[in-house]
């Protein structure tokens, strides 16, 4: 019978008050740590996936909806640019351009996006093949690592895509011709393990048959994989350009395009910063109630124990009686309060790490991506030494109250 | 062997308490008698070194209880000194045979299971090891405390008005327990009360006069 227990004992003697304790504590903590995790994983989605892309170049309309869907899969594309407005960019000799990757979207397979791209999509993300080999003609898809495991696609499957990004029966392309699985990646763990990558010339071919009757579909002979500055009248939906060398011709590269071209040039830093900028705001108010709330879960830690005493003076003299030091007594009192922050704090990780397993199922069906809601952050560990000490202060004034207990006259009543 | 000299308590400085010296020999029972407002629970709670005495001397054994202090004196109460309240109190969130293992713990003695098991089956209560201290009958809690207070074998068993609540019989027979398990452990035993009835049990008596007004 340590202290420990006989505190925990006494806690579960006054079973309301340590659960109403105990929830206060968990919500004022789980909900810190949904914020810390949210933080965590976006930060880590978002840096991950910058893969050194300084400029997206697409439609004009909303930046940020540029760099969302073309960078992170996760917004609708912005609309389509002709190759021939586009041509400078994607000329291999560009002075200031290091690597511009023109990108096709629009269409999907069970939910994973189609992504047509040339070969140079791998470089940028740094992926490799886990097996059979990149497209070399149209319609023949590279699947993404997590896709691949996803839809159980081996090498040689075949499937037909659908139009847009949701999966519903009556947009798949079954007129068009088949994707054909010719490679897999290995996991890059960032937004290439989401894609099906092909060839641009894919998305034509597939919108053109759709378009077609399927006696003729047959018939027309597929482009070949050639420079896409071979087909001017052609669309893609946008450019992921990285330069030679950051100067300042390339810091004004993005505001000259808006200003003379038809095209919208985004720069991602800055459309991801202005987001977190958004959202912060929201970060700011959660964090408020989160300290609101546990202010509340310390108070009523503090009343619990010290409305308590008056109750327990005769246990508390008796304990006296029985040998115990004023220091124990006040040791008592100290560890009922740690035990009620600590395990309080525990429930609220407990509960905001399953909050966030459930979440992240939706995540990934939504928006393909894979966050790792069991993974503790090093935050967490100060959260629940932050709640011991709180634990401590709020029961500093019951614990002092207690080891003054007066034995003489509590007995002598 | 328990001795008191010039015992003296003051509450304020107008009314001093001052106490008959008592000669107690190792393993005898002793009653002390008095009317409320004699100071029995204080001259109690004096022996039992819940409190300070204002003057004059207390010694069990070989220590000088007016002496010690501070935790000293808490380890020394708890190990060597069993007392009986009046009304029993328990630390209500653990069962029967944890409030005796506690009472060990907090004397700094190594709690034994086998003692407090042989003891609430000699005191009639191993049906009740496991029961909540709160869902005892009267008679059931102060056998307990008298279980609790004899865990340790103490020097010095001191009882406070053990008997006012009980009827003749029952009164009778908590008094025969205590006399029965002190000489069990070889304690002292001290038996405070205003209780009449008791008074032909005992050879040994303590009368405590009415306590004047002292200057």
């Amino acid at each position: 019978m340590n202290l420990l227990r006989l505190g925990w004992k006494n806690l579960l003697h006054q079973p309301w008050s340590t659960a109403l304790s105990l929830v206060l504590a968990a919500l004022g903590a789980g909900l810190i740590s949904l914020l810390l995790q949210v933080n965590q994983q976006l930060n880590q989605q978002f840096e991950r996936n910058l893969a050194g892309i300084d400029m997206v170049l697409g439609a004009k309309g909303s930046p940020l909806q540029l760099i969302l869907s073309g960078m992170y899969h996760v917004d609708a594309p912005t609309g389509n640019i002709p190759i021939a407005e586009c041509k400078a960019f994607l000329n291999p000799r560009h002075p200031l351009i290091g690597m511009a990757v023109p990108l096709s979207l629009g269409d999907s397979h069970n939910g994973y996006r189609i992504v047509g791209a040339t070969h140079d999509i791998l470089k940028l993300y740094d992926a490799k093949l886990a097996a059979g080999r990149a497209w070399e003609a149209p319609l023949e898809v590279v699947a993404g690592a997590a896709v691949a495991r996803k839809l159980g696609l081996k090498l040689g499957d075949t499937f037909h895509s659908s139009h847009g990004f949701i999966e519903d029966p009556d947009l798949v392309h079954h007129d068009a011709g088949a994707f054909k699985v010719v490679g897999i990646l290995k996991s890059t763990g960032a937004v290439a393990d989401q894609l099906l990558l092909t060839a641009n010339e894919s998305v034509w071919v597939v919108h053109e048959h759709a378009a077609a009757s399927p006696d003729t579909a047959a018939a027309q002979p597929a482009p070949g994989l050639r420079p896409l500055t071979d087909f001017p009248d052609r669309d893609i939906t946008l450019i992921l350009i990285k330069f030679k060398a950051r100067n300042a011709q390339t810091l004004n590269m993005p505001r000259n395009i808006n200003e003379n071209t038809n095209l919208q040039a985004a720069v991602p830093a800055i459309e991801i910063s202005r987001l977190y900028a958004t959202m912060g705001a929201g970060e700011r108010s959660l964090r408020w109630i989160a300290a609101v709330i546990i202010g509340v879960s310390i108070l009523s830690i503090f009343i619990s124990l010290f409305a308590n005493l008056n109750n327990r003076r005769y246990e508390l003299a008796l304990m006296r009686v029985m040998g115990a030091s004023r220091s124990r007594l006040f040791t008592l009192l100290l560890l009922e309060g740690v035990l009620l922050a600590a395990i309080g704090c525990a429930l609220g990780l407990m509960l905001s790490h399953g909050g966030m397993a459930v979440v992240a199922r939706y995540l990934t069906e939504a928006y393909r991506y894979d966050f790792q809601p069991w993974a503790l952050l090093p935050a967490e560990g100060w959260l629940l030494g932050g709640a011991i000490g709180l634990g401590a202060l709020a029961s500093l004034v019951p614990a002092i109250r207690a080891s003054r207990t007066d034995i003489h006259n509590t007995l002598a009543e | 062997m328990l001795t008191t000299a010039d015992l003296s308590y003051s509450y304020d400085r107008k009314r001093v308490l001052r106490f008959p010296d008592l000669h107690c020999q190792t393993g005898e029972h002793w009653l002390l008698l008095g009317q409320s407002g004699s100071g029995k629970t204080t001259l109690l709670h004096l022996l039992g070194g819940l409190l300070t005495p204002t003057g004059g001397r207390i010694r069990l054994n070989d220590t000088d209880l007016t002496a010690l202090s501070g935790p000293a004196l808490d380890r020394f109460r708890g190990q060597r000194i069993g007392i009986v309240f009046q009304r029993a109190h328990f630390v209500p969130s653990l069962h029967v045979l944890d409030n005796l293992l506690l009472a060990q713990q907090l004397a700094g003695i190594t709690p034994d299971r086998t003692r407090a098991a042989e003891l609430l089956e000699r005191l009639d209560l191993s049906h009740k090891q496991q029961s909540p201290v709160q869902r005892l009958s009267v008679g059931e809690q102060q056998r307990v405390a008298i279980a609790r207070a004899l865990i340790n074998k103490p020097a010095l068993i001191l009882a406070d008005e053990p008997t006012s609540a009980l009827d003749d019989d029952n009164s009778l027979r908590v008094v025969n327990l205590l006399e029965e398990q002190a000489r069990a452990v070889e304690a002292t035993l001290l038996i405070v009360t205003h209780d009449n009835r008791l008074k032909d049990h005992f050879e040994r008596r303590v009368a405590l006069e009415p306590q004047k007004t002292a200057q």
